[in-house]
């Protein structure tokens, strides 16, 4: 199922939260949407599913217009952010409600509970009280929830958002491996670069109520459509041209070389996982971050010399 | 941020609310139109004068104050308690110092009559005593709850700031109690204000409040004019009340009392205060209770059953036997349950979705708006066309209903009001329309609640007096209106009758209320 989101506009009190915000999820597709608190992901999440009011623009799946129809005909899954796990149903009631709801018969309800368990690791927990479950178990039930009805679409809003770094690392490499087997079209929110481009085929940058650009994680990376958008991924050597024209110099393009009579000098160097990042100053004064990989870097106070590879260096508008 | 949610069921909630707004517009909004016309049209003669209203609607203000004075007294020790302290058996105390407040106010005041000696039995101690014992659960269960809730940082903070256990009580404590405090304080003026069977059993015949003059002048001396004035009087003075009382508690909003898992346990010098606290207050709200058993009990010959035993024979002060008074009781108040649930859930339902303001306050007001008054007004309102229901017995439950739905609503709406709309949404996004929504979700959930509203509802209409006495007939009468009757008999055998009866009617209310109090999980109107 595609999913097309046509110049959306959402007020609050007046204020805008959505300004003419547009996006294509393809079918099959999972489509990242990246922006801070605020920008308005949640709401355009909502005005996908029919749980907000328009003041303007189409909600399209498949080419059809959404306009009119209320949330309970819409075939949309919504995983929400606390999960909104119904506290007076066990886990097989909550996976099985939407069964219910469209009125599969007992059987095949039960055939299918017991499939979506085993698909989110939770076999025999069925008859448990979803009060009783961790954080990640609960997770897990409100995705195998939302599942269930095989919906045409599924949205979700944050899901990983309240749990730990390990557990969130292992669920995010799940959620990953299960959307692609599924061939599900996804609309997944967040706020966490590294989230949207684990998960995303493809990842869209919100600002303000808008999207500022929808691209492939490389692509975003390499080309991002202004500074802001580059700044918000967490590009750092940006450098303004003047005329509005700001150049971005990717720190995996700045290569780093320890040698006594380099002209650079390392201002800090720290390990981060695989990388180490370094931060330093080249003879005209000019501050530069840089990425290698592997031990043996240099440290800091280290003499270096400085090569930028062209490839890696972009030119955008300030935005 | 205040999410602009997409109307799942705009026409289904008015149509939630037609039905009830309609009943109240027909027997709560009608009645009382009807005593503002009465009150106000000319002509008609009223043999009051303007200085005795007002000496009785002074009277009727002070000795509210002095009974919330005296409750604040009673009570706030035990706040303290409950509110400061985690004990073994607190949460039995919590429970217990809710009976006297669903103690019908005719058992309450039997059992003043039965404690007191002759001489005070009839004086304006008796009253304000019997208010304090009434009312000091308000007090304990507003103030103490909202104590336990407090953060309990603050004082820690103040305490290595320097200051001393009375500075932080004064400094810190007191302060962020205050919104508590007034809101517990208005509560029990407003109850006490409109005090009607405690008032006119004990205080006599000399004694006379806004209330107890409008059931004087409109029952026995007829004069439905000079009613209807003083009606009028007490239905302003209500209804400031109430809003004053409302935007208090609307204060006390969102602060949750289920903090109390932080309570430390009493040590030292603090175990023997909580200790005696709770010993003191123990003896002082059983001691009436004792009394009146004692009273039922007590017979010519010693101690035993007579009374009791007398229930079932027929009497010359009433046209069934006690245990048809009984009967009566449970009859009507199980049909008030019923309207009472009806209208005080659908409205809950309607209403919900607003932010708790100034219509909860209207909702709000036949809680403390008199019951006499709406007892006058069903008599004056359906004794003639287009509403001739003067001779059903409907009245009463309708009656009694009216009351109790009040409590209803304050029981369910912040029930529903609990309940996260996310969970809605969720069932609609998983294809439950919003019918299916209202059984899937909002049902279930509150359903402990609606158990809850139901168990009070009844309490409250097996203990309603002040509207039911008006619209009761003579070969139906209730409980508490059989008790009315014997005690207003000379003679010890009538006394031991109201003080038999009196048990059966706190029994059977107190255990409707406790069982309430337990299946609504702690959701009770206090």
């Amino acid at each position: 199922m595609r999913l097309s989101v046509e110049d959306l506009d959402v007020r609050f009190d007046g204020a805008a939260a959505l300004r003419g915000a547009s996006l294509d999820v393809a079918a099959g597709e999972t489509l990242a949407l990246l922006g801070p608190s605020g920008c308005g992901k949640s709401t355009l999440l909502r005005a996908i599913a029919g749980l907000q009011r328009l003041a303007g623009g189409r909600v399209l799946l498949d080419g059809r217009d959404l306009a009119g129809v209320p949330p309970h005909r819409r075939g949309i899954g919504l995983m929400f952010q606390d999960h909104a796990l119904f506290p007076h149903r066990d886990v097989a009631g909550n996976i099985g409600f939407g069964l219910r709801m469209t009125g599969v018969p007992r059987l095949e309800r039960a055939r299918r509970v017991a499939e979506l368990l085993a698909l989110v690791g939770l076999d025999g927990l069925g008859e448990r009280s979803v009060e009783t479950l961790s954080g990640g178990e609960q997770q897990r039930v409100a995705l195998a929830r939302a599942l269930a009805p095989h919906p045409r679409v599924l949205l979700l809003d944050e899901p990983l958002g309240s749990l730990d770094r390990p557990l969130h690392d292992r669920l995010l490499a799940e959620l990953a491996e299960l959307f692609a087997r599924l061939e599900q079209t996804v609309l997944y929110v967040t706020h966490d670069v590294t989230e949207a481009f684990a998960l995303g085929d493809r990842v869209a940058v919100m600002r303000a109520g808008r999207i500022e650009q929808a691209a492939n994680p490389d692509e975003l990376w390499s080309r991002p459509a202004n500074a802001w958008v580059a700044r918000f991924l967490g590009l750092t050597n940006l450098e303004s041209l003047g005329e509005g024209k700001v150049r971005i110099t990717r720190p995996e393009a700045v290569g780093v070389r320890s040698r006594p009579d380099g002209e650079a000098v390392v201002l800090h160097a720290n390990r981060s996982g695989a990388a180490v990042r370094l931060k330093v100053r080249d003879s005209t004064g000019r501050e530069l971050e840089a990425v290698m990989a592997g031990v043996n870097a240099p440290e800091t106070g280290d003499r270096v010399t400085v090569a930028i590879d062209p490839a890696g260096v972009v030119v955008v508008p300030e935005g | 941020m205040d999410v602009d949610r997409a109307p799942l069921s705009r026409v289904s909630l008015a149509a939630a609310a037609t039905a009830p707004l309609a009943f109240l517009a027909v027997f709560f909004a009608y009645p009382l139109a009807t005593i503002v016309g009465r009150g106000l049209a000319e002509g008609g003669s009223s043999s009051f004068a303007l200085g005795e209203t007002a000496r009785i609607a002074w009277f009727t203000t002070w000795q509210a104050a002095l009974s919330t004075v005296l409750t604040l007294a009673l009570g706030l020790p035990l706040a303290w308690a409950v509110g400061r302290f985690a004990f073994r058996g607190r949460s039995v105390v919590l429970a217990l110092v809710l009976v006297p407040f669903v103690l019908p106010t005719l058992v309450v005041a039997t059992a003043f009559v039965a404690l007191l000696p002759e001489r005070l039995d009839q004086s304006v101690s008796a009253i304000l005593l019997a208010h304090a014992f009434f009312n000091v659960a308000v007090v304990v269960r507003i103030v103490g709850g909202y104590w336990a809730g407090l953060d309990r940082t603050t004082e820690a903070a103040a305490a290595v700031l320097g200051a001393g256990p009375w500075r932080r009580l004064r400094e810190v404590t007191l302060p962020q109690l205050a919104p508590a405090l007034t809101a517990a304080s208005a509560l029990t003026f407003l109850f006490s204000f409109t005090s009607f069977g405690v008032i006119l059993v004990l205080g006599g015949p000399r004694i006379a409040t806004l209330e107890t003059e409008i059931y004087n002048q409109a029952a026995r001396l007829f004069d439905l004019r000079t009613a209807a004035v003083l009606s009028l009087v007490q239905l302003v003075t209500v209804a400031a009340i109430v809003v004053v009382a409302s935007r208090l508690e609307g204060r006390l909003a969102g602060r949750s009392a289920t903090a109390w898992r932080t309570l430390s346990r009493p040590l030292g010098h603090e175990r023997l205060l909580v200790g005696s606290i709770l010993a003191v207050s123990t003896a002082v709200l059983a001691l009436p209770v004792a009394a009146l058993v004692g009273r039922s009990l007590s017979t010519s010959t010693g101690i035993g059953f007579d009374h009791y035993r007398a229930l079932g024979r027929e009497t010359s002060v009433l046209l069934v036997t006690p245990w048809g008074a009984v009967a009566n009781s449970l009859l009507f108040a199980t049909l008030a349950t019923c309207l009472a649930l009806a209208a005080g859930g659908l409205l809950a339902v309607a209403l919900a979705r607003l932010r708790p303001g100034w219509l909860d306050g209207l909702v709000l007001l036949p809680l403390g708006g008199s019951a006499v008054m709406l007892g006058f007004g069903f008599v004056i309102a359906f004794d003639e066309p287009p509403l001739e229901l003067r001779g059903s017995a409907l009245l009463v439950p309708v009656a009694q209903a009216l009351v109790a739905a009040p409590f209803v609503f304050r029981i369910v709406a912040p029930a529903l009001r609990s309940i996260r709309p996310e969970l809605r949404e969720a069932a609609a996004l998983l294809g439950a329309s919003p019918l299916r929504v209202r059984r899937e979700i909002d049902l279930p959930l509150v359903g402990r609640a609606l158990g809850g509203a139901a168990g009070f509802a009844f309490a409250i209409a097996l203990g309603e007096f002040g509207a039911t006495v008006f619209v009761s007939q003579a070969d139906r009468p209730t409980l508490p209106v059989a008790i009315f009757r014997f005690l207003g008999r000379p003679g010890a055998e009538n006394q031991g009758a109201a003080a038999a009866l009196a048990v059966v009617l706190a029994l059977l209310a107190a255990t409707a209320a406790v069982a309430a109090d337990r299946a609504g999980g702690r959701r009770s109107p206090l």
